[in-house]
This record gives structure tokens, sequence and C-alpha cells, in this order.
């Protein structure tokens, strides 16, 4: 919480993107979460990513449910379209806005909470159904809104801000999106906006269901000595499977990455995506390994983060159902109304 | 008697702490620094904090070998950034350190918004000895260096504020310092009555010093009487703060040339002030000088015969000469005076002329043309009567090195016609009085050699200041040697070292009420500069008197005041707070937070969010964070908000107002 508008002043170098914007023009009204909520992390790197990509902001529509995680939408993109829906309710709201009209960019933010809990039907059939969405969950492990409860990614063992041990196994959110067949999965940490950023930028620029799992610590209820979610904790026990570089189109592909750790990865647009592997085992285009790899990770403690996963060759829901190219406030009587000659016709073919 | 890691030099104590041997060719045999003190339990309580900031010096410069495998060495990457160096945070605050004096502007302009105007008033009393007169005529060094200035906008109007604070404080004599009761037995002379003189007696009087001051003109004050007219600057206001240092208990010899340094240093004084300002102006020797000599003038000598109610009277059509202030002074005056056509020309480009851009403004507000590129080359008469003037005109061309020169154009010389001519080219010292066999060395341009730090000349028992020191400044500069020749004069008589300067009085103090509360304002006006309101000009052009800025109200002042970002309120990090949650980074408004690996500075410089390019403004280094990356703050576009310490969740962050008072003998 902040008492003064964030002055309007910016450095007189600041630099503009090709639609002439600050990386400023891209922010929201100020934050009113908690001084050093990870959540305000992800919003700052939501801005540079958009501004990287000379996004129009009217171009994207901001969806999100309830939590901490789900008001942060207000705090970026101000001239973006938005949704703030019911608790666990984003990805309904996000499917009939894409049926609706599917050349929005869909950024739908969400919490663990709002999406391991309440919300999971709703996320499973999205990530099955490759509903075109960027799907950020930003996980603390608790539902910060409500005041610090386990939440369902919150591991055995660890420790609430009063000492009481949670006793469930977690959820993996990227292991289960895998199963179900999202083409695009990642985990990031909001404390590292160098792997953030390019991740969020593929996965604006992937054509199907992409979940980016970004743990995010909550500074009030969860950050403390015993949770598995805190600043310290995650910095101990981050494994980056993957350094990521996304290349628009047009751009000369300059990473100086090794022979033989690199793979490149066409998106649907022409742009790229060339990313370094760090592990020799670990190869993010194939499903069966990038699971086991997950699991392993977790039985050792270890946080397996970067794009976990990337199937470029999905179809998104648009073109599995063969949705109107026009988003439909655009059709009128002309195209929406058959006519009586083809109404006859029909009419006939029915008997 | 524990002393370790102290040690006793010059009667102080000093804190020591060894560097291992490895750092040595970085950092030097030993860490060392003077405690200004010379109680052992005083030193005792001060070492603990400044062995700690030692050793963590030490560390980073082993954790800086460490990261470069030792292939680089400490030099490669930035120092840590040692606050606890008055300087550091001083540099923060651009007016301050941009003031010859010194002067804790932000911290005046808020006693200013708090309506606080004696308050305001005495801070600057102190500093710079005449708030009343230099709201009004400083040449305002400050407001350039202005933060404002680097965020793309017009500066703080720090002048005029501080005239606010004059025009609206109570009465102050209960708050001025008196002579004590007994003097300390030791006597001082004073040549010369302006603002540097006056500045020596304000500091050495309070200090049980008995100062005689001698001057030739009737009354004290100098130029500021003489030359800066009334219009500009009231003789009520001069007289009130003249006064306040007469009334102190200074001796004064008025209507006392001195004549003789020699003789006069046969005289009983144990010390003795030269401030004799530069008081003669430059003539311009051309054909027809001589013959037309009854109506050429020299400007500085125009206006004192004008301030002494000598002349009031002039010719219908007047040549000002020159592109200074005096310049500006001279036609102002002479369109007071009566005449109806009057012209500056100057053989520099406009845009090259040395007088203020507010006084250029001014004058031509009056409608007073300026013609630029105009090299004068005879005075036409009629048999001794001035008619006119020939010109040149020339055009200004620079060589590689930038040097100037003036060449002629084709152009036919250009004739203006003229009754009076005022010639404001320039001042000189003039210092035939002082003999050049009484062991007081004179260098370059026949000035005397005066040490620029100490004031003192090659005699020991005379020192200069003010324009007589290097020649001709303005009122601030006066105060500020006045100031340090004070220190000087009281450690000669005292027999103390001259050149062991004393340490100015520093204070940080933190600025946090609440979470989100500050005893500051931290909101950001976004207000335009606000302009001083002007007397009607048909009023105003009718007398010298008049003066023409009526200065701000007290609701214009307000709001200037809120324009002021509060740069002495300093961003104090704390490394070991810091979660490195990247909060502050996100939030800060103009980028200047990072936190990245160590490097040479030019490389950190480029790699930083946004280049810090600007090389006179710091970056602040921390030291090494627990990811080993450091953090590096660029100072230069800062705004001061407090949004960085308002985000910090663990309170890394915190703003703090650092009070710099620079020493006075009395401090
Ligand atoms: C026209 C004009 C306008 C100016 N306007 C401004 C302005 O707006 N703002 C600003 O900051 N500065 C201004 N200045 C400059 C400023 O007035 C001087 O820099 C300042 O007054 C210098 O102070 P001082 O104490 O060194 O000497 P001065 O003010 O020059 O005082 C020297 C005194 O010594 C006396 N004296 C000289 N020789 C002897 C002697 N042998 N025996 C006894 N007495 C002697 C003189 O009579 C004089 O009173 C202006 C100057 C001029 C000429
Ligand atoms: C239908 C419904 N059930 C319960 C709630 C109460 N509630 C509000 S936020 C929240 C949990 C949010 O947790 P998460 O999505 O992790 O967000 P965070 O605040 O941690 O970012 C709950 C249970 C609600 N608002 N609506
Ligand atoms: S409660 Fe936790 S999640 Fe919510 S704003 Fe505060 S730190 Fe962020
Ligand atoms: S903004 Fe205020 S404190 Fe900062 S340089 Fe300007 S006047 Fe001084
Ligand atoms: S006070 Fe802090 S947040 Fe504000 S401009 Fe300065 S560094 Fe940035
Ligand atoms: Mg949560």
């Amino acid at each position: 919480m902040t008492y003064i508008v964030k002055p309007v002043n910016h450095h007189p170098n600041l630099e503009k993107n090709k639609l002439g914007l600050t990386r400023r023009d891209y922010e929201g009204t100020i934050s009113t979460l908690c001084a050093g909520c990870g959540h305000d992390s992800i919003s700052a790197a939501v801005i540079e990513a958009c501004y990287d990509l000379s996004i129009s902001s009217d171009q994207i529509a901001k969806l999100s449910g309830i939590g901490c995680s789900s008001k942060s939408p207000s705090y970026f993109l101000n001239q973006a379209h938005g949704f703030n829906s019911v608790h666990g309710r984003m990805p309904s709201v996000a499917t009939g806005a894409n049926l609706g009209n599917k050349d929005l960019l869909y950024l739908g933010v969400s919490g663990d909470g709002d999406t391991a809990a309440i919300g999971i039907g709703q996320f499973m059939h999205a990530a099955r159904r490759q509903l075109n969405i960027t799907y950020i969950v930003e996980n603390n492990g608790t539902y910060g809104l409500t005041k610090g409860q386990f939440s369902a990614t919150n591991d055995q063992g660890s420790k609430s801000k009063y000492g009481e041990e949670n006793v469930f196994a977690p959820i993996d959110l990227p292991t289960m999106a895998i199963q179900l067949g999202a083409g695009f999965v990642g985990r990031s940490f909001s404390g590292d906006k160098q792997q953030l950023v390019p991740l969020l930028k593929a996965a604006m620029k992937f054509e199907g269901f992409s979940l980016i799992d970004i743990i995010s610590p909550c500074v009030t209820f969860n950050n403390h000595l015993g949770s598995t979610k805190s600043f310290d904790h995650i910095r101990e026990h981050n494994e980056s499977v993957s350094s990521l570089d996304f290349v628009p189109i047009g751009k000369e592909i300059k990473t100086t990455y090794k022979e033989g750790t690199k793979v490149d990865v066409p998106l649907h647009d022409g742009a790229m995506l060339t990313l370094e592997k760090l592990s020799k085992k670990y190869n993010p285009l194939d499903k069966g390994q990038a699971i086991q790899s997950l699991n392993e990770a977790e039985k050792n403690g270890k946080v397996l983060t970067g794009l976990l996963f990337i199937n470029p060759e999905v179809k998104d829901h648009a073109e599995i159902l063969n949705i109107s190219d026009t988003p439909l406030n655009q059709l009128a009587e002309k195209e929406l109304c058959p006519g009586a000659k083809k109404l006859a016709k029909i009419n006939a073919s029915l008997n | 008697m524990d002393t370790k890691y102290l040690f006793k030099r010059h009667n102080t104590y000093w804190v020591k702490v060894a560097v291992p041997k490895d750092l040595r060719k970085e950092l030097g045999f030993d860490l060392r620094t003077s405690l200004h003190t010379h109680e052992l339990s005083e030193a005792q309580k001060l070492r603990e904090a400044v062995v700690e900031g030692f050793k963590s010096q030490i560390f980073a410069a082993k954790e800086n070998l460490k990261q470069s495998n030792g292939k680089g060495s400490v030099k490669t990457f930035m120092p840590i950034t040692d606050t606890s160096d008055p300087q550091y945070y001083h540099k923060v605050v651009d007016c301050q350190y941009a003031c010859p004096a010194h002067t804790p502007v932000p911290e005046y302009i808020r006693k200013i918004s708090q309506n606080e105007y004696t308050e305001a008033y005495m801070i600057n009393w102190e500093s710079n000895v005449f708030p009343g007169i230099l709201g009004r005529t400083c040449d305002r060094p400050c407001e350039p260096a202005c933060r404002r200035t680097r965020t793309h906008e017009k500066p703080v109007a720090i002048c005029r504020l501080k005239r606010v604070a004059a025009d609206f404080k109570d009465d102050v004599s209960n708050l001025l310092p008196k002579a004590p009761s007994n003097s300390n037995g030791k006597k001082i002379a004073l040549i010369g009555g302006g603002p540097a003189s006056l500045t020596v007696a304000r500091d050495l009087i309070v200090m049980g010093y008995e100062c005689t001051l001698f001057e030739k003109d009737p009354q004290a004050g100098g130029l500021m009487r003489t030359n800066i007219p009334s219009f500009r600057l009231p003789e009520e206001v001069l007289d009130a703060e003249v006064n306040q240092i007469l009334d102190m208990g200074l001796n004064t010899k008025f209507n006392s040339e001195i004549t003789s340094l020699k003789n006069f240093l046969h005289e009983d004084f144990d010390a003795v002030f030269v401030g004799t300002g530069a008081p003669k102006g430059k003539d311009l020797n051309i054909e027809g000088r001589k013959e037309a000599k009854a109506n050429i003038h020299i400007g500085i000598d125009f206006l004192t015969s004008i301030a002494f109610e000598h002349i009031n009277s002039i010719g219908k059509k007047v040549i000002v000469l020159g592109g200074g202030n005096t310049a500006m002074d001279c036609c102002r005056s002479s369109l007071r005076l009566g005449a109806e056509d009057v012209k500056v020309v100057v053989r520099s480009p406009f845009s090259q002329m040395k007088a203020s851009e507010w006084e250029i403004e001014d004058a031509m507000e009056e409608n007073i043309p300026i013609f630029e590129n105009h090299v004068p080359k005879k005075f036409i008469h009629d048999e001794g009567k001035l008619t006119g003037m020939e010109f040149q005109k020339v055009e200004a061309v620079f060589d590689a090195k930038g040097n100037r020169s003036l060449v002629p154009t084709d152009d036919d010389p250009v004739i203006i016609e003229c009754d009076d001519v005022l010639v404001a080219i320039g001042q000189d010292n003039s210092f035939e009085w002082i003999e050049r066999d009484i062991g007081l060395e004179f260098g370059e341009w026949d000035m005397p050699v005066v040490n620029p730090t100490t004031f003192q000349s090659t005699h020991p028992k005379v020192f200069f200041g003010g324009d007589a020191a290097w020649g001709p400044e303005n009122i601030i500069w006066a105060a500020a040697h006045g100031h340090q020749a004070a220190i000087s004069i009281h450690k000669f008589c005292q027999n103390e070292d001259i050149n062991k300067r004393p340490e100015p009085g520093t204070n940080l103090v933190s600025q946090k009420m609440g979470l989100h509360e500050w005893s500051y304002d931290n909101d950001i006006s976004q207000a335009k500069r606000f302009l001083v309101p002007k007397a009607d000009q048909d009023v105003a052009l009718k007398s010298l008197k008049i003066e023409v800025e009526k200065g701000f109200d007290e609701n214009l002042a307000m709001e200037e005041a809120q324009r002021c970002l509060n740069c002495d309120v300093q961003t104090v990090f704390s490394e070991s707070l810091c979660i490195e949650c990247d909060a502050c980074v996100d939030i800060c408004p103009t980028d200047c937070i990072n936190f990245m690996f160590n490097g040479p500075e030019d490389e950190v410089r480029q790699n930083i969010r946004i280049p810090a390019l600007n090389i006179e403004q710091d970056l602040l280094v921390s030291k090494i964070l627990p990811t080993k990356r450091t953090m590096f703050k660029d100072e230069d576009v800062c705004l001061h908000c407090g949004l960085c310490a308002e985000r910090c969740p663990t309170g890394a962050w915190d703003m703090q107002t650092f009070l710099y008072e620079e020493a006075k003998v009395y401090s």
C-alpha cells in the first residue's frame, strides 16, 4: 500500500518501443498489495514483456479470479480490457471471451488457491481444450487474501507462519498441465526477471494453452523459515532446466549456446524460441521425460524452473472448433442470418 | 585503558585497522580515520561503528577478488560507497553542494512550506549572512544545479524563496548572536566594508574579537550599496542586514581610505583582513575618448554616483557598452533617469553575453534593445560634444580548440547617435595602496598571492577575501570567503595550524513516521515554476527606488516550495536487511535502482537499467548481497519520492534527512 500516486516523472533517457511507448506507459494504478509481495514483481515482468513485444494494450484482455494475485491485473496495463471474475471461474470467462473474439491476447492471472483449489476443474478443462490463453499462476503456497491458510500447492511438511505443519501432499500444476495436453508449460520465480520476462514473452506468442507457474513469495504469510515458498528457500532449491531467449520474427538469432545443448523451437507466427538446456538429460520436447524430471525433482526437494515442456504442434481451441475468424461483435445481420433461400434449403435437407 | 584500534595524533583519536596482506595493493597498508575527539571515552564509543565499516570494506574487497577468481583486482570493481564521508550525501543535495556557502536549501524551503519564515531566515542567515539581500540579488549557482533541471523542468525558484523568508519573518533581533561581554583581547582590522569584511566581522565578534572596519565611503555595504540599484535592492533591506552586523559591536571608521598597508601594519592589530573588492571600472581608450570625456562615464562609477545622489539626470540617447550584469544595471538605471532611447551594444554574440539570463530578460522586458557583434571603433564628437559612436560589425569564429575570435564582416561601419555613453566592460582590482616591499607577494596579473583554502596572503598577518582575492565575483562568494577567512584568522591568533580545516557538522535522521507516513511531503508536485509578480511597468520605470519585483506572496511561495524535491532526504540502504525481492526496482519511477554483479565503473554505468551517463553524479554502491549481487543506485534523477522505502518489506531502504552544516569559526 502506498498513499501517494507514483510520480509521472520518468528517467529522461527512458527508451521507447516500436509503438513509441515507454515501459511506464504499460503501468496500471499503484499497487495495494503488501510491500515486497512477489505478485508486484510479476506485474513488473508482465509490463516489461508487453513493452518489449510492442503490444498495444487494447489488444490485450486481463482476466482473473479472486485473491491478492487476481487483484494484480489492476496494477498493470491500465489501457487493456479486463474482467475480474468470481473465485476459480476465470477459465470460463476466458473461454467465453475467446469464443467471442479469438484475436485478443488473453492474460489469465490466478493464484494457487484460485487455480489449484476452487478452480481446479475449470483449470483442467481449459488446459485439455487448448484454450488460447497465457495462464499465469502467482503461486505462494497460501491463501494470501484470506490471511494465510495452506493452499493445495503448499508442500507437505512446510510450516505455516504460526508453526503448524501442512499434512497434505501438494498438487504440482505444471505436471498436471503437461498430462492434460497443454502445449506450453513453464515455471519461474518472481525474483528472477531474467528468466521470467523471456518466458512470458514466449508464452504470449504461443498459440494454445500456456501455463506459467510462478513461485511468488507472500511476504506477509509465507516467507518465514520452514516455508518452502520463501525467497530464501526458492533461491536455495531453484534448478533451472534451460535458459531461454525469445527471438521475434525478423531478428537475428544471436545466442552463444554451446553446440549440443541448444534447441530451437519455431512458433506459429515465425518467431523463434532458442533455449539452452542446462541439464543433458532434459528435453523440453519430450512429454514423458518432462514429467519424469518433475517427479524426480519433487522427490529431491528441488524446484525445476524454466521452460519445462513445449509442443509446437498443438492446435488451439479456436482451430479445433473452427471458430469464426471475425469477432462476434463485428458480425452483422448479413453474416448471421442465412436468408430465406438458405433456410429453405436447410429445411429441405431435414426432410 | 582499552585503546584497541585507537591511536592519537595531533591530540585527537584515530581508528586504525590493518589490511590483510593480499589486499594491501588495493586498499593500502591500513584503513584509518580521525574520530575528531580528544576524549578517550568518546573515542571508545565511536570506535565500534568505524571498525565495523572498515571490516566490511575489507570483506567486500575479498569477495570481489574471489568473484573475479583472483584474476581481477579490487580496482576493477566499483568500491563500496563510504556514506560516512560527509561529502557523499552532501553531493546528492545538488543546490546546497553548488552554493558557495553551502546553505541548507531544502531545509529552509521545507520551513517556508510550514510557514516558519523566521526559522527559514535564520538557517539562511547562519550560512549566507544576507538572506534579504541575496533573496533579491544572488547569482544563484544553486538553480542551474537543481535536480529539477535534470528531470527536464525549470529549477525551483530557490533564490526568490529566500526572499520570502526575509519578507515574512518576525523580528529576529533576539535571535542574533551578540559579542560576549569580555573581549578576548585580540584586535582585527577589516579594510573595506563590503559583504566579505562584514561576514568576517560577524563571525569573529561572536568569538570575542575586537573588530574595526575601515571604509572609504560614508556607509558600509560595498558594491551592494554603491552599485546594485535600489529598484533591485531597496535601501531598507540593505540597511537592515548591514546594521544587524554593525549592531553586534563592530567599530567603524567611515570615510577612512587606507592608502598604505605598510603604515597600517604598524598599528596595533593582530590580523588584517583585506575586503576592498575590485573597485576600478575598465576604460575604453579609443579615438575620441579624451575629447568627448564629459559625456563618457565608467559604468560602476556612474552607478555609485546615482547611489549617493550625485547624479539625477542623463541625456536622451544613451549607449551602454558591455554585456555583463553591470551593463544591465546601467541601462535600466538610465531609463529611470529619463533617457528615452537606451541601447546596449555588445562585442560578442548574444548567446555569449556574461550577464545572467534573468538580468538580460529584465532589461529586455523594459524594451531595451541589445545589439550583438558590434565592436566599438570610435567616439564621434562635435568639438568635444559627444554625438555618437562608430562600430565595426564582426562575426564570432571558433578554432578547433574552441577559442573565439571576432572577425570583421564586410558590412559598412555602423554609426549610432547618442548623448551619453556608459562603459561597463569589466572591473579591475586596485592595489596601489599595497607596497610591494612588505613581504606580501604579488603574482600573475599583479594580484596578491592568496591561499585558496586559508585565504592567507604570503604575509602571515594579512588575509584576503571577496572580490579582492581573485577578482570580481558576487555576494555569495564574498560571504563564503568571509566565513573561511574568519576560521583562519581565529586559528592564526590562537597559534593553531590554519591548514587544518574544521569538519562540517552532519546529522542523519530517519523520516519514517508510520508504515507509509513520512515527516516530509514526498508527493512530487507537477506544477511549473511560478513567476514572481512584478510592479506595473508604467510606475516602475518612473523611479529609481521602486522595486521591480514584488516577491512571492505566501500562497505562491507555498506552491513554489512544494516543487522542491527534498534532495536532502537521502535514500539510505542497509544491506543486512535486504531480501532482494526487487520491490524497490519495480516501483522506482525513474529506474534508479539496480541489482547486478559488480564490475569496473564504466561497465556498471553502461549495464544498469538506464545507463548512468551523467558522471557528475555518483552511484551508491552496496556491499555484496547474499546472491553475490551488489545494489547500485544512480543518484542522478532520483526524485526522493520515498517509494522505494515504502515498498521495501524489511526497511532496507529508509528516507533520512541529512543536515550538512559547513563549519564556522564558532561551531
Ligand atoms: C553593477 C554591479 C551589480 C552587481 N550586482 C550583483 C548582484 O546582483 N548580485 C551579486 O551577488 N553580486 C553583484 N555584484 C557583485 C557584488 O556586488 C560584489 O561581488 C561584492 O559586493 C563583493 O564584495 P566585497 O566585500 O568583496 O567587496 P565590495 O562590495 O566591492 O566592497 C569593497 C569596499 O571596500 C571599500 N574600499 C576599497 N578600497 C578601500 C581602501 N583602500 N580603504 C578603505 N576602503 C576601501 C570600497 O569602498 C567598498 O565599500 C554586482 C557588481 C556590480 C559592479
Ligand atoms: C466462492 C469463494 N470462496 C471463498 C472465497 C474466499 N477467498 C478469497 S481469496 C481466497 C484464496 C485466494 O488464494 P490465492 O488464489 O492463492 O490468492 P493469493 O491471495 O494467495 O494471491 C479465498 C478462499 C471467495 N472470495 N469466494
Ligand atoms: S497477503 Fe501475501 S499475497 Fe497478499 S499482498 Fe500481502 S504478501 Fe502479497
Ligand atoms: S529540488 Fe530542492 S533540494 Fe533538490 S536541488 Fe532543487 S532546490 Fe535543491
Ligand atoms: S526515492 Fe527511491 S523510488 Fe523514489 S526516485 Fe529515488 S530511488 Fe526511486
Ligand atoms: Mg496464493
